[in-house]
């Protein structure tokens, strides 16, 4: 990693692409047409995409791009294009002033929460100490590479919520299948 | 060992000097290798189907290229009526560029060493490689789907809903068949998936039915022959690109013959060992020197454009899927195999590391040679081709058959009596 030569570097894009995640994030709730909406999304997820990276962690980058814009905003795009919903004179369904005001203000809630748990000592604990730091970097040249510290803890102290987490998106999955199934069958019938 | 200066990481002020040239030098080299697969695919559809192919612009048609790029730059680019003008404008920039991302972390030949240091020739060395690739091959999707959508086209909404769909649904055999890369491996960056194959035996002999996946994927994802439905021309005009003209559809075209050069790459990397030369270590071992650097990249073009070839060879072999079959065959046949592949490699991979047999070692490479033989005889001979697929060519059950003629009978009476 190369962050100690270039502090500034680093920080100039971090702060660019934070700005542009916010920029992209306020176009994706006031445009009217869901594609436009979406792709701003997708750019949502790049912007923090690239924090992730500035802040080394690449894993999570990776799969930020892979999972949302790879693939889940395509089936969202996908629906949207299946029910050609996309022209924007089309869509009635806007809330008016009230929804505005009360969606602005739980945003406002929100970011008014992260202000003050960045504050509390529960955000100290969490910034990964010097040593714990030195550990994940030197990781990155052992055997499994920059994966092998996400994966073991995962695999080795968490499996049984990972199994758990496994299990419930089976669930999902089945869940997903019958109810397509017993459309097919209603119509049929 | 003596500090030779040349074998040694460059300084920080080199290393974004190397990086900007290796850019500049992978762009120019992409650019022209991509006009000119577009030649070779006329000269080899010529000379799959005994014609000439181009031959008038220039020594043996060389020039045609260039004919073609200015021919596309000074045609009229038309603008139809009622298009989304950001996204129709967007969409073939979106699809030429995630096919040229890629190529940012593919290793493509041996450390050059220079005065300043040792240069590895590969623009980004990303720890997460292989994540990068399949996040940039997966977003491919985004400028044909958006080219559908915004044409405000029947016949182009069309394409771009097949091609969502398509592109979804074999990303996941695709992902699928890399993981028994990565067990393989054991790690997700690039150069050490090279350095492993060259340490081992290359992953196409090791894990033949996830190469052949992959390959089949690979196909898919960029929409070529036999899986180009997305712009059938029998059935949907051209598809997603219907409505363009000028450099815009010419984008579109550079665009899918840069994804298969890219998925060439990506194939050479990850099944064929890279810049690897094969039979031999004087490559990998060693300091490195200018010439193994130069037979090293050689080596990748040859073995990319051998890929390249089978692309073309193919496209211009067999006929286009039908979509039902498509989906089957990515869901039905392509998913569980690749799923079934994965445990039985890990299974094996956990089995040989508790024997305490060296992954580089013979018995290793042996035992997995066994089981993919074994798995490929599964997979060709038992469960063969028209019994799971049922292709358009296999037998049809006796009552369908009937009920296919009477309304071929039915349509040619009712268009008889019409045309009275």
């Amino acid at each position: 990693m190369r962050h100690e030569f270039f502090p500034l570097f680093y920080s100039f894009h971090f702060y660019l692409f934070g700005l542009l995640a916010i920029a992209s994030a306020l176009l994706f709730v006031t445009r009217k047409s869901p594609v436009a909406a979406a792709m701003w999304l997708v750019n949502v997820m790049f912007c923090l995409a690239a924090e992730y990276v500035l802040l080394g962690a690449q894993f999570i980058g990776a799969i930020q791009v892979l999972v949302y814009a790879g693939a889940i905003m395509v089936v969202f795009l996908f629906v949207v294009m299946l029910l050609n919903l996309g022209h924007a004179e089309a869509v009635t369904d806007l809330r008016g002033n009230a929804g505005r005001l009360a969606a602005g203000f739980v945003g406002l809630a929100m970011l008014a929460e992260v202000m003050v748990l960045a504050q509390s000592e529960f955000a100290a604990e969490l910034t990964p100490k010097a040593a714990l730091a030195r550990q994940a970097a030197e990781a990155i040249d052992g055997p499994g590479g920059v994966i092998g510290p996400i994966a073991a803890p995962l695999f080795r102290e968490h499996l049984l919520a990972f199994e758990l987490t496994s299990m419930l998106l089976l669930t999902a999955i089945v869940g997903a299948v019958v109810i397509g199934k017993k459309r097919e069958g209603g119509d049929a019938r | 060992m003596p500090l030779d200066p040349m074998q040694l990481p460059p300084s920080t002020m080199v290393f974004l000097l190397a990086t900007v040239i290796k850019m500049l030098f992978v762009f120019t080299i992409y650019m022209v290798v991509v006009a000119y697969t577009t030649l070779a695919e006329r000269k080899v559809s010529a000379w799959i189907q005994d014609r000439h192919g181009p031959n008038r612009v220039g020594p043996w048609g060389l020039l045609q290229v260039a004919a073609d790029g200015v021919k596309n730059f000074l045609k009229e680019e038309t603008m139809p009526g009622d298009v989304n003008k950001p996204l129709f404008v967007l969409a073939p920039a979106l699809s030429f560029c995630t096919a040229m991302i890629a190529w940012a972390v593919i290793p493509f030949g041996a450390p050059l060493p220079t005065p300043w240091g040792r240069i590895d020739l590969v623009v980004a060395d990303l720890p997460v490689g292989f994540l990068y690739l399949l996040a940039i091959t997966s977003l491919g999707v985004y400028g044909i789907v958006l080219a559908g959508w915004s044409s405000n086209n029947k016949y182009a909404l069309l394409g771009g809903l097949r091609s969502s769909a398509q592109m979804v649904s074999y990303e996941i055999a695709m992902g699928m068949s890399l993981v028994c890369v990565l067990l393989v491996a054991g790690n997700v960056s690039l150069p050490a998936i090279v350095a492993q194959q060259q340490a081992g035996a290359y992953n196409v002999v090791l894990i033949s039915v996830a190469a052949f996946i992959f390959l089949v994927s690979a196909f898919a994802e960029t929409n070529r022959v036999p899986f180009d439905l997305p712009e059938a021309e029998s059935e949907l005009i051209a598809g997603y690109h219907s409505e363009y003209s000028g450099m815009k559809f010419s984008m579109f075209f550079i665009a899918e013959y840069a994804n298969v050069i890219t998925a060439s790459a990506m194939f050479v990397t990850l099944f064929l060992g890279g810049w690897d030369i094969p039979f031999t270590s004087w490559d990998d071992t060693g300091p490195a020197t200018v010439l193994k650097t130069l037979a090293t990249f050689a080596m990748f073009a040859a073995k990319l454009y051998a890929f390249v070839f089978f692309f073309i060879w193919i496209r211009w072999t067999l006929p286009r899927f039908r979509y039902d079959q498509l989906m089957s065959l990515g869901w039905k046949i392509l998913l569980p195999t690749a799923l079934a592949y994965i445990v039985i490699v890990a299974s094996a991979i956990l089995a040989l590391d508790a024997s305490g047999a060296s992954r580089t070692g013979w018995a290793f490479k042996g035992a997995l040679l066994g089981i993919n033989l074994v798995c490929l005889v599964i997979l060709f001979v038992l469960i063969d081709r028209g019994r799971l697929i049922s292709p358009a060519y296999s037998r049809l059950h006796k009552e369908r058959v009937a009920q296919l003629r009477r309304a071929a009978e039915l349509r040619s009476t009712l268009a008889s009596g019409e045309s009275r």
